[in-house]
């Protein structure tokens, strides 16, 4: 199967062009093609993932343009990585597909969203699939586009915070700042040698034909345009804006796309980082800053998504601190992985509960779990995977990454890892707790919830399914996921009394965070946070997210973008033109003693120059004779 | 077959068909002016395609002696540099014909303009007599300046005037240089091709440089030069400013890389880090410029100052890969700014305002076509893959990087920019809940609105899937150039 690799990046767009231009108006049908499509894909990426693991790889190629003998191609790099990528990608796609059928029914741009979706699909599988940095950075972008077009999905609506296209415009532009740098640092290792394709990179820097320091600076701007995809600090901002969009697209874009992009580029590229190391140590501290970063917003947002889309944005800062710390791909893809499902669940269980409670404030919420048991259910699911809880699948993936902070020496990043995960537990089953558990607020009691309809709660119990098993594939004593990604690496051997130890403890940390959100939400309903009561200085700062945004878009924005750009407006009339025209008076007041020529008329001018030419070309052209002389 | 000539004659051919129709003949007028555009685009698209390119260099050859005691020729060819800029022209044009049918106001006069304007744009990227090219660079700009002046709206002659001052300024620069390289040359001449044997000192061609240069830089045009630009493009009628921006400019582009690169390599080197300072600024202050605009008109006339900066990077770090990326950049800032002028063109017809702050409020509800038109264009504008200019603006970085480290690195960020203020003007135009002021308007319904918004996002996707389209083309010529 692997020949036909470039069938699952095709399959999507294909759906995107039948459903712009056949079926747009036939919401079902449009839907039909979207899922066929993305079904094919994933099988096709199954089929490919057992050949992968059967010991097949491949690069397929395919020359898109040569330019001064400089080669642009278009490619399909077949390999573990990018088969798990392609497995992951196309079933969180398709299960958000099926499920958007519930979500979406009814909305006047059913087609708009499922064509986006494809497009989505196509844009991230097209990444996954690169073999070299020109299609890497294309796709990149298009991912970019669609997160930008979905996010901003319903673009006549005021939204939640902020409308939903100034959403989708924040993102677009966050995370463009980002992909500069990138772009930069694909110019460089361009400058240095001259081709883009990554094995041929990776071979010379694997074997020290390129210079380290111009290495390490590429890594670094390389990994500049991760932190805008994967929402790291100090790039993060718009990733809990992108919650304006429907919630299907926060599943997706959180955990199969967008996002995942970034970890996903440093993995790829993990041969340069390696070749510059200096460059790990910023992804590591940046990752481990972030995770904590998040995770502190993300105890006190009182809108359940927002806690998700902060936990979104700490579980990255792990990936990233495991790149970093460990050099190698295994722990951060793994997280990926696992994180993938969980994530994925959580989001669409939430949207289950806004489709029915229209709401996604956790003061108008509780008691939920009575009237949707499916829901509530399987949403323990994801959050004891996301918390940590053995065997669930974020407990392994998590552990490898706090055990691989230890084993690099860097304690202090170990040990945040392990104040990050009792955050993390806490504030998931915060939600859980205020959400489902307790009684309804007195003001909701006349809206009556009901669970959702089967495609919605199909693609739950297959998420949790997969949110507990995916994570068995890479336990300490048995790490098929390491050995896969990279066979040549040795996976600790036998387990150690500190993997052991280890495990306990974080288990430990993890039940006590849910002891403590029980402790505190499982039992009443609040009006007022606790916190805030109690330190009401530490709760604005965490629940004005560090002041970040307001720098941001209270600063630099309104100031350093707008008032500059105001500025230059005006610059470019009054000294730029201003100048212009006062070169033309001066001109003009020479002129006043030629007034007798001026006539009024505009054209005059215009016409004698041109007259001028053009009776010199003639009058030479027939007497040419006369003009032997000049 | 003298097909060139074919393509220099048509046009005038229609200018005096029309001339000839009786006044109140509007029909026929267009129709005629229709029939040229298409046969023009057809020729046009013919030369391309039987144009070797793996031969390279000029083809299409039509020499003849005309004023034989100045040796002064008709002297006709194109290579891959020119070939690109003719089809983009011939593809403008009938653009524009097709948005100019809803014209009522002295249509035959309107059309007879146009028509000969297409020839003297035609003729300045064919010709390779720097006469001629001076003849045609000049009889451009008299259609320019009565079309402005006629059929623009309220500050039209003080806008037409001011195009016409400040290019016959640039012009005068650019025939000082042609006539300083005529009687320097070892024989004298106005033949590029032989000028380009010419072998000029390095001192002297950093002077013809300095004299040439003016005058393309007010066509590009090159900051401090660009003022005359915004001024034109928001009087001129809609399909005029299609004209303006999608092929005027790229006559600058066109003498730069052709005339300064090609016949003046010394001088071009003489003045890199000036050249590369002036792309920048071209660039990040035109972007900036653009975000600060009020009117959605002159944002988009900013935003080719800015997109012009990446022509002329590629002509200070003067690399085979940053010049094809120039090369391409016109072709695809050609259909792109077309387009977005266009699509300004549509909605200032139904609102009557081009102010974005008055135009605010979800014109995608009441006007879904225009919107997905105007996006579209909004987006290739901002460099998305697939389309387009982000590959020729890829190609610029590539190409200039490894000579212009700090340059290239400061006009990649002019993608930020650039995507704010596309992004920030959809936002508050397009989107949010429908002023019901704006509910009457009405969405694209005639087949020549249709059309041209089809032929250009489908040049701008075509290229954009497939650049080879362009550089199969552009890379042999330059190359044999820059040898």
């Amino acid at each position: 199967m692997v020949p036909y690799a470039w069938l699952i990046t095709a399959m999507p767009f294909i759906a995107f062009l039948i459903i712009i231009g056949v079926t747009y108006r036939r919401p079902l049908a449009s839907a039909l093609v979207a899922i066929t499509c993305t079904a094919v894909s994933l099988m096709v990426s199954l089929s490919v993932l057992v050949a992968v693991i059967g010991g097949q790889t491949a690069e397929l190629s395919l020359k898109w343009a040569e330019i001064s003998s400089f080669k642009l191609e278009l490619g399909v790099l077949v390999d573990p990585m990018s088969a798990v990528m392609f497995v992951v990608v196309s079933t969180i796609t398709l299960l958000v597909q099926i499920y958007s059928i519930g979500y979406m029914h009814g909305d006047p741009g059913f087609s708009r969203f499922f064509s986006f979706l494809s497009l989505f699909a196509f844009s991230m599988l097209g990444l996954v699939s690169a073999n070299n940095f020109l299609q890497i950075f294309m796709f990149w972008e298009l991912v970019g586009l669609c997160s930008y077009l979905l996010i901003g999905f319903w673009y006549d609506q005021p939204g939640v915070a902020l409308p939903p296209p100034a959403a989708g415009m924040r993102a677009f532009i966050v995370t463009r700042i980002g992909d500069v740098g990138f772009l930069i640092g694909i110019l460089l290792l361009a400058s240095a040698i001259p081709t883009l394709n990554f094995n041929e990179i990776f071979a010379a820097a694997e074997a020290g034909k390129l210079n380290t320091t111009l290495l390490t600076i590429a890594a670094v701007l390389i990994f500049t345009g991760a932190v805008g995809k994967s929402a790291q600090f100090p790039l993060h901002v718009w990733l809990p804006d992108a919650m304006e969009g429907p919630t299907p697209v926060s599943a997706l874009i959180h955990a199969a796309t967008m996002v995942a992009a970034g970890v996903y580029l440093v993995a790829r590229t993990m041969a340069i980082f390696a070749a510059g190391p200096d460059s790990l140590l910023v992804v590591a501290y940046i990752g481990g800053f972030t995770a904590f970063l998040a995770a502190s917003i993300g105890l006190v947002m009182t809108d359940f998504k927002r806690v998700i889309a902060y936990s979104t944005i700490s579980q990255l800062g792990y990936m990233m601190m495991a790149l970093g710390v460990s050099g190698a791909v295994t722990a951060g893809m793994f997280h990926l992985t696992t994180h993938a499902f969980f994530k994925a669940l959580l989001f669409l269980a939430i949207g289950s509960v806004i489709h029915a409670a229209h709401s996604q404030e956790m003061r108008d919420l509780g008691g939920l779990g009575k009237d949707m048991k499916i829901t509530s259910l399987t949403f323990l699911v994801g959050s004891l995977a996301l918390a940590g809880i053995p065997p669930f699948s974020g407990f392994w993936s998590k552990d490898e990454i706090v055990h691989a902070a230890f084993a690099s020496g860097k304690v202090g990043l170990g040990f945040l890892g392990l104040i990050v995960a009792f955050m993390t537990s806490f504030y998931i089953f915060r939600v859980y707790f205020a959400t489902f558990w307790g009684e309804r607020p007195a003001h909701q009691h006349g809206h009556h919830v009901h669970e959702s309809p089967p495609t919605m709660t199909v693609p739950l119990i297959i998420l949790a399914v997969l949110a507990v098993v995916v994570g068995w594939v890479g336990t300490p004593w048995a790490n098929y996921f390491a050995a896969f990604l990279s066979p040549g690496e040795h996976h600790g051997g036998g387990v150690e009394g500190f993997t052991v130890m280890l495990m306990l403890v974080s288990t430990l940390i993890a039940l006590a965070g849910i002891l403590l959100a029980w402790a505190i939400y499982g039992r009443r309903h609040y009006d007022i946070e606790p916190l805030a009561e109690k330190s009401p200085g530490l709760y604005a700062f965490l629940s004005k997210k560090w002041f970040i945004e307001n720098f941001y878009y209270g600063v630099i924005v309104p100031y350093g973008a707008v008032g500059l750009a105001r500025l230059c407006a005006w610059f470019d009339r009054a000294i730029i033109d201003g100048l212009v025209n006062g070169i033309a008076g001066v001109v003009g007041g020479i002129g006043v003693s030629l007034r007798r020529f001026q006539t009024g008329y505009l054209q005059f001018y215009a016409l004698i120059f041109f007259a001028v030419v053009v009776i010199a070309a003639v009058y030479l052209t027939l007497f040419t004779g006369l003009s032997a002389g000049i | 077959m003298p097909w060139l000539s074919l393509l220099l004659v048509l046009p005038v051919l229609g200018a005096l068909i029309i001339f000839c129709t009786p006044r109140e003949q509007d029909k026929t007028v267009k129709a005629v002016a229709l029939l040229i555009g298409i046969l023009e685009t057809v020729i046009s698209l013919g030369l391309y395609f039987s144009y070797d390119f793996h031969k390279a260099g000029l083809q299409f050859i039509e020499e003849y002696n005309w004023i034989t005691t100045l040796n002064i020729k008709y002297f006709l060819g194109v290579d891959g540099l020119s070939l690109p800029m003719v089809v983009l022209t011939t593809f403008i044009f009938l653009c524009a014909v097709l948005a100019s049918w809803g014209m009522s106001h002295r249509v035959k006069e309107y059309f007879f303009l146009i028509m000969i304007m297409e020839t003297a744009v035609l003729g300045v990227f064919t010709s390779l007599d720097l006469f001629l090219f001076f003849l045609f660079w000049e009889l451009e700009l008299i259609p320019m300046y009565l079309l402005i002046g006629i059929w623009g709206s309220a500050r039209r002659e003080y806008a037409a005037m001011k195009f016409i001052i400040y290019t016959m300024t640039g012009s005068a620069f650019l025939l000082a240089g042609f006539l300083a390289m005529y009687f320097l040359a070892p024989e004298r001449t106005f033949d590029i091709t032989q000028l380009a044997k010419a072998g000029f000192a390095p001192g002297v061609q950093s002077l013809l440089f300095v004299l040439i240069f003016l005058g393309f830089a007010v066509k590009l045009p090159v900051f401090p030069f660009h003022t005359w630009l915004p001024d034109a493009h928001v009087e001129a009628p809609a399909p005029v400013s299609m004209i303006l921006a999608g092929v005027l400019l790229k006559m600058g582009g066109y003498g730069l890389i052709r005339i300064n690169v090609g016949l003046l390599p010394e001088g071009v080197k003489a003045y890199i880090p000036l050249l590369a300072t002036l792309a920048i600024i071209n660039v990040l202050y035109g972007a900036y410029v653009a975000l600060g605009q009020k009117d959605l008109k002159t944002m988009i006339a900013m935003s080719s100052v800015s997109h012009m900066g990446f022509v002329l990077l590629p002509v200070a770090a003067m690399t085979p890969l940053a010049l094809n990326g120039a090369v391409l950049e016109m072709f695809a800032h050609g259909t792109v700014s077309a387009l977005l002028f266009f699509c300004v063109g549509l909605i200032y017809e139904r609102a009557h305002t081009r102010e974005i702050k008055a135009l605010e409020g979800g014109l995608a509800a009441c006007v879904p076509k225009i919107a997905v038109a105007f996006i579209i264009g909004g987006l290739a504008s901002l460099g998305l893959p697939g389309m387009s200019q982000f590959i020729a603006e890829f190609l610029v970085f590539l190409g200039s990087f490894p000579v212009l480290r700090l340059p290239t690195v400061l006009g990649t960020t002019g993608i930020v920019f650039t995507a704010g203020y596309i992004l920030w003007a959809i936002k508050r135009i397009f989107y949010g809940p429908l002023n019901p002021k704006w509910a009457h308007l009405k969405d694209m319904q005639h087949s020549y609105e249709y059309l041209p918004v089809v032929i250009l996002v489908g040049l701008t996707v075509l290229i954009g899937f497939y650049p080879a389209l362009i550089t199969n083309w552009s890379d042999s010529s330059l190359l044999a150039m820059l040898r």
